[in-house]
């Protein structure tokens, strides 16, 4: 299969907010859930990027934004350095044809009435491959690529006849099917059980190196995301708190919230029974009413009274590419950090 | 007293037993046979601790539970075995007696998916109320005290007694889930995947709160669970299930430092670590129908290490006072296996 070697920034998110209106009642105005809140990232040609985030943080917001699914309320996301902002109908398609998908459920994501065979040349006939053998030749090519092979073995199969990991490798097989160059993959493997997820998340690193795949990765488990990005960032309450290199976020982290993430992701290891685990007090707060300054300050054991909890804190550069939002690492203070 | 478990030559003190599963069987029917879902389980949890299994997606965990607690569907094949409590075999109990004197009072359960079965319709407190005015008879307004002192004890705000299950997060109702389990001072809570549906952070508030109430209250904890990791903050032993069987038993500090069953050897291998550079393997294949299970080791297909041996079913071999394992490299004077 061919390899674009492009190079450079692929997609570029740029202050985007992405926010829902809530009516009361069906009619009157009642506010906005602030889903995504002022997010800028880049991702170029072949690399990947981790989205780190509890339930409710926006990443799917995020994600479904940049699939298109919704529209961005402010700021831009650009592709191949055009908006998409505002694209519709054959132009929209155009757009998502070039974006693979792959959702958390493979056991929701399959019709179970449609055979392996017919599930990928679905795609195939939407963006005008109506060929049948070409459609034949792309359908082993993909399959042949997530190594479900023979591919005569599956290809008349029903989804319910996969098992779970097989399964998703068809979803992953159907995102792939238009050579895309940006695979967008809402945690793919957390529904999958611990043998498996590895099998699938270096089938996808597989992807990302032999066909100059860029892959967006959303995952509320930190735990996977090492051997697969070379970037992440940490989501809380709709906007980014930290984003770095994987290693220096994961070996070097800076935001409290990320310690507390980290601290809370046990590697198997006798001792943790021994002792409690260190976890900030209270619960995600409400988008609807964002606390005021840091997102995080009510739950913050760091928090400076009188400004964390007044001022959203900005960027501060810690090393090249390693980014955080936090007051305590304002470089004309010396606040004890995490 | 006394009691031959199941493995030769290991006699416990029942003292410290507070519940002994020998091999029990619980075979559903189907139109394509039976499933083997719990095929000869043996395990033992003591007072005050936790029994962890673990085991993936299928291979009868939920079955596992439901067995011990009775609490079964209707298209039984074999439903067989002693299930030992506190030194009473209540596999002899009548369905009204077991009803009557162990769901609950001695043994409760905080099921799978718990944060999402709570009745919609009813108010979080009546519901954790319930089981004491069903299975202790108490009065309502009294139920209702005790209730709140649970919430209490699991950290749910006492304002909550009166909202209903919408009005709560995940952590929350989880909490209240385990509330309702604890409630009525059982000797033992099964606990089926606890944390699974929740984010990291509600996890370790969970699993805090599950070590909590072991210290200050004494419960022992037969836990279920797919994942290791979680499964490492509460295990004083771990129990490995395997397509229907127990493979592996062992106490957690030897066991997370190096399993003895190839599956959990494997298994173990295939976690990824956030602290550590080591780069996770998958196991390749998958495991066996619980339809017609093949005959010898369950593990034959995909295990490395296999021999001629292996076609036929493995004994658990007890390798120490606290580790037992269902391999044939197990056997003494075979030393095939370095991994
Ligand atoms: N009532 C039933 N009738 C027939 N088969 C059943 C029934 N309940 C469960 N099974 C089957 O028994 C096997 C074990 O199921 P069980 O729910 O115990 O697994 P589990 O280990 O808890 O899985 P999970 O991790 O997905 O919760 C599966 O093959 C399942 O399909
Ligand atoms: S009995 Fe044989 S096949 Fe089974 S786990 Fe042991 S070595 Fe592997
Ligand atoms: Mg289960």
């Amino acid at each position: 299969m061919s390899v674009e070697d492009k190079t450079g920034t692929l997609l570029e998110i740029d202050e985007l907010r992405v926010w829902y209106e809530l009516k009361r009642l069906g009619f009157a105005h009642a506010g906005y859930v602030r889903a995504v809140d002022g997010v800028s990232f880049n991702l170029d040609y072949g690399k990947a990027i981790a989205c780190v985030g509890e339930s409710g943080c926006g990443k799917s917001s995020l994600m479904k934004t940049v699939l298109r699914l919704n529209k961005p309320t402010e700021g831009s996301i650009r592709f191949e350095g055009k908006t998409i902002n505002g694209l519709k109908g054959e132009a929209l398609r155009e757009y998502r044809s070039q974006i693979g998908y792959i959702q958390q459920d493979p056991f929701g994501a399959l019709p179970s009435f449609m055979t392996v065979r017919q599930i990928l040349s679905e795609p195939l006939a939407i963006n005008g491959i109506k060929d049948e053998d070409e459609q034949m030749r792309r359908i082993e090519a993909a399959l042949t690529e997530v190594r479900l092979t023979p591919v005569s073995d599956i290809i008349n199969k029903h989804p319910h006849m996969l098992s779970g990991g097989q399964q998703q490798r068809i979803v992953i097989a159907r995102a792939m099917i238009l050579e895309p160059k940006l695979l967008v993959a809402d945690e793919p493997v957390s529904m999958l059980d611990a043998s498996v997820r590895v099998e699938v998340l270096n089938l996808l690193k597989q992807l990302q190196t032999d066909r100059q795949l860029a892959i967006f990765y959303i995952t509320h488990d930190l735990s996977t995301v090492r051997y697969f990005s070379e970037h992440i960032f940490v989501m809380y309450a709709g906007q980014i708190v930290e984003i770095a290199k994987m290693d220096d976020l994961l070996d070097n982290p800076k935001h409290p919230y990320t310690h507390a993430l980290l601290s809370a992701s046990p590697d198997p290891d006798h001792k943790n029974a021994l002792e409690m685990r260190e976890v900030p007090p209270g619960e995600p707060p409400s988008l609807v009413n964002p606390p005021s300054g840091c997102r995080f300050h009510p739950r913050c054991h760091f928090a400076i009274a009188g400004k964390c909890d007044h001022e959203q804190p900005p960027f501060y550069d810690i090393e090249s590419e390693h980014r955080v939002a936090c007051w305590l690492f304002d470089p004309d203070e010396n606040h004890e950090q995490p | 007293m006394k009691v031959e478990m199941g493995f030769d030559d290991a006699q416990y003190d029942m003292q410290e037993m507070i519940l002994d599963v020998d091999d029990l069987k619980l075979h559903y029917r189907t139109r394509n046979g039976a499933v083997q879902a719990v095929d000869g389980v043996n395990f033992t949890l003591r007072k005050n601790h936790a029994t962890v299994v673990i085991g993936e997606s299928g291979c009868g965990k939920s079955s596992l539970a439901k067995a011990i607690l009775r609490l079964l569907p209707r298209n039984i094949e074999t439903f067989s075995g002693k299930v030992y409590i506190d030194g009473e075999d209540v596999m002899l109990l009548s369905d009204e007696q077991f009803r009557r004197n162990i769901r609950w009072n001695r043994v409760s359960m905080v099921p799978q998916a718990a944060l999402n079965s709570l009745n919609p319709v009813v108010r979080v407190g009546e519901q954790v109320a319930e089981p004491l005015v069903i299975h202790q008879k108490m009065g309502k307004r009294s139920a209702l005290g005790k209730a709140l002192r649970m919430f209490e004890r699991v950290g749910v705000p006492s304002d909550f007694l009166t909202r209903y299950p919408f009005e709560l997060s995940g952590g929350m109702r989880q909490r209240v889930a385990i509330a309702m389990a604890l409630i009525t001072d059982p000797d033992i809570v099964l606990l089926d995947e606890p944390t699974s549906a929740l984010d990291v952070l509600t996890q370790a508030n969970i699993m805090n709160l599950l070590k909590e109430v072991k210290r200050d209250v004494g419960t022992s904890y037969l836990l279920i669970t797919h994942d290791i990791a979680t499964s490492s903050e509460i295990a004083d032993s771990v129990a490995v299930m395997y397509a229907g069987q127990i493979v592996e038993v062992s106490d957690a500090r030897r066991f997370f430092e190096k399993p003895l069953h190839p599956y959990a050897d494997m298994l173990m291998a295939s976690v990824p670590k956030l602290g550590r550079h080591e780069v996770p393997i998958p196991i390749l294949g998958q495991p066996p129908s619980l339809l017609n299970p093949p005959t010898g080791c369950r593990f034959r297909d995909r295990c490395p290490a296999r021999f001629s041996k292996c076609d036929e079913e493995p004994p658990i071999f007890q390798v120490d006072e606290e580790r037992q394992v269902k391999c044939w490299l197990h056997e003494e004077g075979v030393a095939h296996y370095v991994s």
